[in-house]
């Protein structure tokens, strides 16, 4: 089990903006009438997007509102699954995987990139304020290891130098290119493949 | 080795495009009106001749489980639900399925819904997946616009809805019935079985829970036939399988294969050879990281199908292939992944909560080499402790990777944790773990 810290500088109030209340109406529509508990994840996902990537506890007292559901069932929820951030993050939040796929094609030299160039600790977020990094558990995508992912992407076949130089064009203000840093556009071997030789060529 | 002609999955590796024109092109959606026209019957009993196996990690068989959902819709509703919750490491095969071949997937959720009466399907994606399940949801558009699935679902008369349900980084979610749980907003904490899940499941309802390759492999077996399937491998072990080979390989990749090939091929002849040549190969996790490792004497010969692992007392999971070679330290490696199940355990069972940080702190200190020779035994003591003491697979999943480690490699782990503990050595109290610890400052 892990132990999430909850933010100590914690917002007065949170409401659904206008374009996230009526995505949260369309996704309580997926489920049956009367089970729109289930929609709790993906409206703590929502409130999550809409406050900078983190969750602060007026948004789970919202949200139980909203759903006509107990307070501590969605405190439950916002603290059992691990992608909830209840503190604040980085604008540009590096999870690396450092499980043991990961670990055995160097993901812990990735670990060291980010301790010398973002911050020491975990979770901590740069002095510039834009980066912060964690260390996550199996992203799945073993075969295009070591990874990592920032936001929503993921970032494939890395190693220190490609590393530092994502970090160097995030501190410029450079766009960085999400997937393989080896080229590679699938999980595909890099080299000498032999299955489906047809399609690769058509 | 398969012939490139009975590869499922020809969009593995996304030549082609994932989109609907491509995907027709490639055979999807073509008849999809004629199978189910043959009825629930005979789809069900295909499916039973195929001897489809689960692709999840457990290989129950597919066509029997479809057979326990009750036969006509009663008072309550029927539910599919597809698990692509995919977090085992070692596994990337559902990612690729997602992104590349959706329409194999969706076409699969039209047939089964059908065989299993269900007219609503969730299907569960991990919340990492973000990109692949935008992916998966432009598809579903897709189909819904071309009259696929909806009202009327390719004009077999049935009615279809299919809904995406985001995880949020659990790797329980992945056992069939905390997915449940987390699908009703829930914390995925696992529920006793029985009742099973496909007579009270979602919203107490009768569910059918599958895994996206499962899924995906119906369209095509029902199109080209049981006999065809069941003539790739060998009895009760059927069929292709998407096989992940990473570690320390020369070329990661996923591959699609027959059943029962043997592993060194996967790895010499796909995966480019292990780094450093096939005899620096010190062990292969053959099956995802809860299954025990294999030393390099049993990689020389083993087959990789579900009963041929099981004779070499692993599993073939969800054909996970994580390669480790001489240059690892295998006490290490089996050390992290003890992190990752203490990290991913619910709490919900005392042994395995408890357990799993008790395997973890111990294996890191054998790795430094700061046991005591007693400490070994020991730990296979726990890992029996915690072994069939949960109520779900958990339990099992995280001590067997240790339990793997104790068989093959004791030897390597008593040399190097070599010395006598330092409480008294007369006395047996084999549960004072940490005494040593106690005896070091900052303790």
């Amino acid at each position: 089990m892990s132990i999430k810290k909850i933010s100590k500088n914690q917002p007065d109030n949170f409401e659904f903006n206008s374009k996230n209340n009526e995505l949260a109406k369309k996704i309580i529509a997926n489920y049956p009438e009367g089970k729109q508990q289930s929609a709790v994840m993906a409206l703590l996902y929502l409130a999550q997007r809409q406050n900078n990537n983190w969750i602060p506890l007026s948004a789970m007292k919202y949200i139980a509102r909203y759903l006509a559901m107990p307070y501590i069932k969605v405190y439950e929820v916002a603290t059992f699954y691990s992608m909830y951030n209840l503190a604040p993050v980085g604008d540009y939040f590096f999870q690396v995987c450092t499980t043991t796929p990961c670990m055995l094609r160097g993901a812990y030299k990735l670990v060291d990139v980010c301790k010398k160039k973002i911050s020491e600790n975990e979770n901590e977020i740069s002095r510039n304020g834009k980066i912060s990094w964690m260390e996550v558990e199996c992203l799945g995508a073993c075969v295009n290891a070591p990874m990592l992912q920032i936001n929503d992407d993921y970032f494939e076949d890395l190693d220190e130098i490609k590393l530092e130089k994502i970090i160097d064009n995030i501190k410029q203000d450079l766009t960085i290119k999400p997937g393989s840093y080896k080229g590679r556009k699938s999980s595909e071997p890099e080299e000498n493949r032999i299955t489906l030789m047809e399609n690769k060529n058509a | 080795m398969l012939e490139d002609k009975d590869r499922i999955f020809k969009n593995l590796y996304n030549d082609f495009g994932a989109d609907l024109k491509s995907s027709k092109e490639r055979g999807d959606w073509i008849n999809t009106k004629d199978i189910c026209n043959k009825g629930r019957d005979w789809i069900i009993n295909e499916i039973k001749d195929s001897q489809l196996r689960g692709r999840g990690g457990a290989g129950f068989p597919t066509g029997l489980k479809w057979s326990f959902a009750p036969k006509e819709i009663g008072s309550r509703p029927h539910y599919l639900v597809i698990n692509a919750d995919e977090s085992e490491p070692g596994t990337c095969k559902d990612r690729d399925i997602l992104r590349f071949e959706p329409h194999k997937l969706i076409e699969g959720c039209l047939i089964s819904s059908y065989a299993v009466n269900a007219h609503v399907c969730y299907i569960y994606i991990r919340g990492e997946y973000i990109n692949e399940g935008a992916k998966l949801q432009k598809a579903i558009d897709e189909a819904y616009a071309d009259g696929l699935i909806g009202k009327n679902s390719s004009n077999t008369g049935w009615d279809l809805d299919i809904y995406i349900h985001y995880g949020a980084g659990a790797y329980i979610c992945g056992e069939e019935t905390a997915l449940l749980e987390s699908l009703e907003g829930k914390k995925g904490q696992p529920r006793l079985k029985p009742p099973f899940p496909a007579i009270i499941g979602l919203y107490g309802c009768p569910t059918i829970i599958n895994n996206v390759e499962t899924i995906s492999v119906v369209p095509t077996i029902l199109r080209r036939g049981a006999k065809w399937f069941s003539s790739l491998g060998r009895d009760r072990n059927t069929g292709t399988k998407i096989y992940c080979i990473s570690g320390n390989v020369n070329n990661p990749c996923n591959v699609e294969e027959e059943m029962g090939v043997s592993l060194k091929d996967l790895i010499e002849k796909h995966a480019g050879g292990v780094q450093g040549g096939w005899d620096n190969l010190k062990a292969v996790i053959p099956g995802g990281s809860s299954m025990p490792l294999l030393p390099k004497n049993i990689c020389d010969t083993i087959k990789m199908d579900f009963d041929a692992c099981v004779e070499n007392k692993t599993g073939l999971g969800t054909a996970g292939i994580v390669v480790i070679n001489n240059d690892q330290d295998i006490i290490k490696c089996m050390a992290r992944i003890a992190r990752f199940y203490k990290h991913e355990s619910c709490g919900q069972c005392t042994p395995c909560r408890e357990g799993s940080g008790w395997m973890w702190r111990m294996l890191e200190r054998m790795a430094k080499g700061e046991a005591s020779r007693e400490e070994v035994d020991m730990l296979m003591d726990v890992t029996k402790q915690i072994e069939g003491h949960t109520i779900c697979a958990f339990g099992e999943g995280s001590s067997w990777p240790v339990q793997g480690l104790l068989r093959h490699f004791k030897k390597e782990i008593e040399e190097r944790n070599n010395f006598n503990p330092l409480v008294n050595t007369g006395q047996k109290n084999p549960y004072l773990v940490d005494q040593h610890l106690l005896e070091k400052e900052n303790a």
